[in-house]
């Protein structure tokens, strides 16, 4: 014998045989699931993308201009904070990385924007994984490294030999590397090392982009971001620098803000539409559960009739919301490769729990309203 | 039908409102009903009929007096205590029945059993068994408003005898219905639904079911004013 079990039953059945009500219901909760998980994952997809090249490179220490704010804008920086940097105790290493852009005449004679990333000679530390080609003949003259992302296709699919020009420089392609997650700006990245990089890309007075940092142990983290802010630059972790970046799209662009508000709205009309109908929906029955309770409903047991109907009302809304959400994002990526949005836990999560707060905030009217009822007015009539 | 009392109000004392508008709806009410019996409340429109049928039932509080059903003596308990008590010794049907209309008739039915926690199939089962004596069981699986007005009546009755409750309430139970299928409800409640371990309480004005009455009670401002023993259906 089930206990409960049949309350429940009743109480489905008597919100989902209400098919305008109900679809109004599923109707609101799903649309509103399904434009916050599309606002969301969109952001999410621009974070991560803001941040590719933070992870693509892996160093444990950036440091940088202090106003540095996206990993692409990045602010050169005078040769010495490098030697300084080698002498901080506490580092293994140091060495400078070039990023930057460059305009790459193409055989057609089209003209293409791309991202490089210049690599210390030395070391080649931050080098991508290989697809195709030998990594060490970055060496050879004029040679480049392509990146195979969604922008591949922009370099009219470079292989190994193709030729171009690089601001009147001559490129050759030498390899084709993996990416390990693609960037922001929709531009083809290529690899060279830091001396070409600064040699064939003019640029002002400063070379040096950032300087990477491996710290012997990450206790001596905190001692060489202290060394480099005495220097009057910013020493960051990984995980601080992604921060950083994020905290500059979600706070001073208008992206984040922009995007907070939409998913606000969204859930203030799903929070409207299925409150409102929910209440609606209890206005109507409510003689019924009056009639329950003079019948010997206790209210402990109208309430979980109404989380019943709210609850399950609200998780069918979030799965037909996220299906939506992730078919759309699905079929625009095959359409378009350099479509950002992403679909990830804390988005399905943070969906989850706005639409409990909706149920939890439509049964909380409903089970006021339910528990005001006197039976004795049931009689009345 | 036996003497033995299956409620007793003492003294029932109920009034609305406060200071210049309280209205007194029962005052100083006393009576019994007994297993056997079927019992009519009769009197003017706002003498105070509901209100004291609400007392005795458990659902409104009196400000004085106390009612003893069986042994439970109703408004020293809780409101679970109370509601228990509704649920296993007290069957309702309401004036204008309040039946689910988004469930069968068969599912109407099985609601108390279901508040009383049997399992979903064997309730339903029960259910249609009580459908039956009512005589619509070919209505099952129909929704409510496909019904004739006698036949949500009935379906009401249905309801209110499948918890097997000890104590009928009817309130106004021909209020709605045209005369003929009024008195053949109340004749078919008193010669199936009544037996002697239970009582029926039937609120009505409506003169042409006195008939069916084994006492009526009259009530006038509040007050029980009178009995007439309907003779008539003794044996
Ligand atoms: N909830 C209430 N608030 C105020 N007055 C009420 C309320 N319920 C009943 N009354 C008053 O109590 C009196 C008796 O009402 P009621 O029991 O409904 O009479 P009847 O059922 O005999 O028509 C009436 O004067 C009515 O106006
Ligand atoms: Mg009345």
């Amino acid at each position: 014998m089930k206990p409960v079990s049949g309350i429940y039953r009743i109480a489905l059945k008597l919100l989902m045989n209400d098919k305008s009500k109900f679809t109004a219901l599923l109707v609101g909760i799903t649309f509103a699931v399904f434009l916050m998980v599309m606002m969301m994952s969109m952001f999410s997809g621009i974070l991560a993308r803001s941040c590719a090249p933070v992870y693509n490179i892996g160093a444990k220490v950036w440091v940088m201009d202090p106003a540095v704010n996206n990993t692409n804008s990045s602010i050169p920086m005078p040769d010495y904070i490098l030697s300084a940097s080698r002498s901080i105790p506490g580092v293994k290493y140091a060495v400078p990385l070039y990023f930057g852009s460059a305009l790459l005449k193409l055989k057609d004679g089209t003209y293409q924007a791309a991202t490089v990333v210049g690599l210390d000679d030395s070391t080649l530390f931050g080098r991508p994984e290989m697809i195709e080609g030998r990594i060490e003949d970055i060496f050879a003259e004029n040679a480049f490294v392509v990146v195979k992302d969604a922008e591949f296709p922009k370099l009219e699919n470079p292989k190994i030999g193709t030729e171009f020009e690089i601001n009147d420089n001559r490129g050759t392609v030498v390899g084709i590397a993996r990416a390990a997650s693609s960037g922001l700006f929709g531009v083809p990245t290529l690899y060279t090392t830091y001396n070409r990089a600064i040699t064939y890309i003019p640029s002002a007075r400063f070379t040096t982009s950032y300087v990477l940092i491996e710290p012997k142990s990450d206790a001596d983290i905190p001692g060489i971001q202290k060394a480099i802010a005495k220097l009057g630059y910013e020493a960051l972790t990984r995980d601080q620098f992604v921060k950083k970046v994020s905290n500059f799209y979600t706070f001073k662009t208008g992206v984040g803000m922009n995007i907070m508000m939409m998913t606000a709205i969204s859930f203030v009309v799903g929070l409207s539409i299925s409150g409102q109908t929910f209440y609606t929906f209890i206005l109507e029955n409510i003689g019924k559960f009056g009639a329950m309770k003079a019948i010997g409903a206790k209210g402990n047991e109208l309430i979980a009739m109404i989380l019943a109907q709210a609850f399950v009302t609200s998780l069918i809304g979030y799965g037909l919301g996220v299906g939506a959400a992730s078919t759309f994002i699905i079929i625009a990526k095959l359409r378009m490769p350099d479509y950002a949005a992403q679909l990830t836990f804390q988005t399905l999560g943070l969906a989850l729990v706005m639409v409990m707060i909706i149920a939890g905030f439509s049964s909380y009217i409903g089970v006021r309203k339910v528990l005001q009822i006197q039976p004795f007015d049931i009689f009345r009539g | 039908m036996s003497e033995a009392a299956i409620i007793r109000a003492n003294n029932l004392v109920k009034w609305f409102g406060e200071g210049e508008a309280r209205t007194v709806a029962v005052k100083q009410a006393s009576f019994e009903a007994h297993y056997g019996e079927m019992l009519y409340i009769v009197g003017p429109s706002g003498s105070g009929k509901t209100t004291l049928l609400s007392i005795i039932s458990g659902i409104l509080r009196p400000n004085e007096g106390s009612v003893v059903v069986e042994d439970h003596d109703l408004w020293s308990m809780t409101d679970d205590e109370l509601a228990d008590l509704r649920l296993n010794k007290i069957g309702f049907v309401f004036q204008d029945y309040h039946l689910f209309p988004r469930l069968t008739t068969l599912e109407n039915v099985a609601i108390p059993l279901i508040l009383k926690k049997m399992e979903w199939n064997e309730a339903l089962k029960l259910a249609r068994e009580y459908l039956e004596i009512v005589g619509l069981k070919d209505r099952a699986e129909l929704q409510p408003v496909k019904l004739s007005g006698g036949e949500q009546q009935r379906v009401a009755i249905a309801r209110a005898i499948a918890g097997k409750p000890d104590l009928l309430i009817f309130d106004e139970p021909t209020a709605s219905l045209d005369g003929d299928t009024g008195r053949k409800i109340v004749e078919f409640v008193k010669s199936n639904i009544l037996n002697e371990k239970r009582a029926i309480i039937i609120v009505t004005h409506d003169s042409r079911i006195y008939e069916f009455a084994d006492r009526i009670m009259k009530m006038e401002d509040g007050k029980i004013v009178g009995y007439e023993t309907n003779h008539f259906n003794e044996k």
